[in-house]
């Protein structure tokens, strides 16, 4: 049991709720040198706890936000080929230094730094589905090589890295064999009391009641498009106290549905419940066994 | 034990290999599980379970294989455990090379001490946390404690592994549709033709060296139009009856078609039974999402790619006989067979995906439209072959 201790540990910040389970998992992938996924639906906090694993750790973050365009290259190093085109034609540099036109990417850049860094991979989801299966080597092997001048950048210090996943594409099983899993569920209500604690501190106890009643049922509405997040139920809570909602109004009605549902077909849906049977839930009783407090 | 949730994984359909596996035993080794059966529960499924959609399965094989440790030794579970870990007659489907290859990886000595931490959390901690059973050294065993007990006493809120996995929280995330849903989209991926069309926004590198040279080092760029995918798909889909058994891979090979965006173009139509003289926008087949097929024949023009998805099975009337539809109000003169020829003759490339077995393709209509329309099996074999005859070389 020589091994044990010898890596870094993060015990979570003040800024950010996280299970004991989800810690463990940060702390596996440290230990094992792997990376993290993490999935979950949008809104459960997925990137701001790579920010939050940063400043546990004490380590400087990168970020590589990925879009639909993105190629695995593009983390490692571009090489500005137009730049040096130019310059040679105005004379306006150096061009025989081929290595002032390379620049590192977020991924070449954390294996490059003299210092070890958290290194976000945020919505690795919406690249192309090849897109992971291109970065196995450089992840397994923390190195890679610079075509253009033979150099190779090896990971100093291996970086934490993070990615984060929406669930828009499967990912590829090669790529998920060598990560760390961790899945962010849904917030369940107590700890949902204590995230809007952190945003609306004070808020009446029978009013957040009756917030969470209506915002837990609508979640359980399986005809919705798209399920109201915690990000939009924060600024339903926020639409909800500049109006002054009346506590008799919230319990037999959803005021400001547009802060909770964005799409169209969902607002109808709700405006045909209302037509039918305009019943809400109005205790915690009412939304089934899964909430009995 | 060790072994039993291994294979117990496997038989619920968790994809697990040796690599995951070798990385479970190197977090145990590291003491990551901190001697708490709970964390060991996280630390496995952050180590095994690489989606959601197993969580369930985990949570099945977790609660079994650990339970049958407490009904089968009782409270002197170290011991035991290890002694039945070392017995070859415990792994009764197992080759002998599986057994050495196992053996390896799971050691004796790794659960040995899997155990002795859990042994040693309860006698450092006797005052807080009292689990069910005491330790002792009897000649059953020394650790004496139960991994499967609940907590009795103490402050602590934090629940037993047991009760976590016996809850199946994540029975919700369990959808075996999505399970080749990433094999589909790969087979779909090769449904492209590159083509350079649109704006020129991409350097073209190549050239523009050439044209600098020829222009005696004056900086000439060379732009040209990024390759993008050419292929329009129509998606002609039987629903309801005959193919309501084939709902799964139906909607599987649907969401495969609706997230593939490397399509220039795809529109998806519906039916029942048989083209007939409209189709529907809509899978609910209501009166309001009707389109006349001879509509979508001339908007569509030859390029389009056809895909039908259907069983082609259905009573000889409804596909050769005038007013055939099976639907009276929606009758029509022109019965379906024509409207067929007229879509095979009309598009370049058409397919037909059958999600019947070939060895049932032998109905007389099945036998009709298969001399319409190459016909293949839709599985994933069979799509991918189906992509291969709307854009690959012809035969």
């Amino acid at each position: 049991m020589t091994q044990r201790d010898d890596f870094l540990r993060f015990k979570g910040t003040s800024g950010y709720i996280a299970s004991p389970a989800l810690v463990d998992a940060v702390n596996c992938a440290i230990a094992l040198e792997r990376p993290l996924l993490l999935k979950g639906e949008p809104g459960t906090g997925k990137t701001v706890l790579a920010r939050h694993v940063a400043d546990g750790l004490g380590m400087p973050m990168l970020s590589w936000h990925i879009k639909s365009t993105t190629k695995a290259g593009d983390g490692l190093y571009v090489y500005d080929t137009v730049q040096r085109l130019n310059d040679s034609r105005f004379g306006s540099g150096d061009v025989s230094d081929i290595r002032k036109y390379i620049k590192l990417g977020p991924l070449g850049q954390s294996f490059s730094s003299s210092e070890r860094q958290v290194l976000l991979i945020d919505e690795v989801d919406k690249a192309d589905l090849e897109f992971p299966n291109d970065l196995l080597l450089e992840l397994d092997e923390m190195r890679f090589r610079i075509n253009e001048t033979d150099e190779e950048i090896r990971a100093r210090h291996r970086p934490v890295v993070l990615i984060t996943s929406n669930n828009e594409k499967e990912l590829p099983d090669a790529f998920l064999r060598r990560c760390i899993f961790y899945f962010i569920d849904f917030p369940e209500p107590t700890l949902m009391r204590r995230i809007i604690d952190v945003h609306h501190p004070n808020l009446d106890a029978t009013l957040l009641d009756q917030v969470l009643i209506k915002f837990y049922w609508l979640r359980e509405q399986n005809d919705l498009r798209k399920k109201p997040s915690t990000s939009e139920l924060i600024d339903w809570i926020s639409a909800l106290l500049r109006a002054g909602v009346s506590l008799e109004k919230l319990e037999s009605h959803i005021p400001f549905v547009g802060a909770l549902l964005k799409k169209e077909q969902d607002v109808d849906a709700l405006a045909e419940h209302n037509r039918r049977d305009g019943r809400y839930p109005k205790k915690w009783e009412d939304l089934g066994p899964r909430y009995h407090q | 034990m060790f072994l039993d949730f291994f294979y117990g994984l496997r038989e619920e359909g968790v994809p697990l290999g040796i690599q995951e596996w070798r990385s479970f035993l190197v977090a145990l080794e590291k003491g990551l599980h901190g001697a708490s059966l709970l964390r060991f529960y996280h630390l496995g499924r952050a180590c095994l379970i690489k989606s959601e959609t197993y969580f369930d399965a985990y949570d099945k094989v977790f609660a079994r294989v650990f339970r049958g440790v407490e009904g089968a030794f009782g409270d002197d579970v170290t011991e035991k455990v290890i002694d039945w870990l070392k017995d070859p007659k415990n792994f009764p489907n197992l080759t002998p090379e599986e057994l050495a290859e196992l053996e390896k990886l799971s050691s004796d000595e790794l659960m040995r001490r899997f155990l002795e931490t859990l042994a040693e959390q309860t006698e450092r901690h006797d005052g807080g946390n009292k689990w069910v059973g005491t330790g002792g050294k009897s000649p059953y065993g020394h650790g004496g404690q139960h991994p499967t007990g609940i907590r009795v006493g103490g402050k602590s809120t934090s629940r037993s592994a047991m009760k976590v996995a016996e809850e199946r929280l994540f029975k919700d995330y369990r959808t075996d549709a999505t399970l080749d849903l990433r094999q589909m989209r790969v087979a779909l991926r090769r449904l492209r033709q590159l083509t350079r069309t649109g704006r020129a926004t991409e350097l073209d590198l190549d050239e523009t060296i050439d044209e600098t040279c020829r222009n005696a080092g004056e900086i000439e760029m060379v732009f040209r139009a990024p390759r993008k995918n050419d292929v329009r798909l129509l998606l002609l889909m039987d629903v309801g009856g005959t193919m309501d058994p084939y709902f799964q891979p139906v909607s599987q090979l649907l969401t495969a078609l609706h997230e593939e965006r490397g399509l220039r173009d795809f529109q998806p139509y519906y039916f029942h039974n048989c083209v007939y003289d409209n189709v529907f926008t809509s899978a609910r087949m209501y009166r309001s999402d009707t389109v006349p097929t001879a509509d979508v024949l001339r908007r569509l023009d030859s390029r389009w790619k056809v895909v039908f998805v259907g069983d082609a099975a259905m009573h000889p009337a409804e596909l050769f006989q005038p007013y055939g539809n099976v639907d009276p109000r929606r009758g029509a003169p022109t019965p379906g067979i024509d409207w067929l020829q007229r879509i095979a003759r009309h598009f370049d490339r058409t397919v037909w995906l059958n999600p019947e077995k070939k060895a049932y393709w032998d109905a007389d209509t099945t036998r009709a439209v298969r001399r319409l329309f190459p016909m293949f099996h839709l599985s994933i074999d069979g799509l991918a072959d189906a992509v291969r005859a709307l854009v690959g070389a012809r035969a």
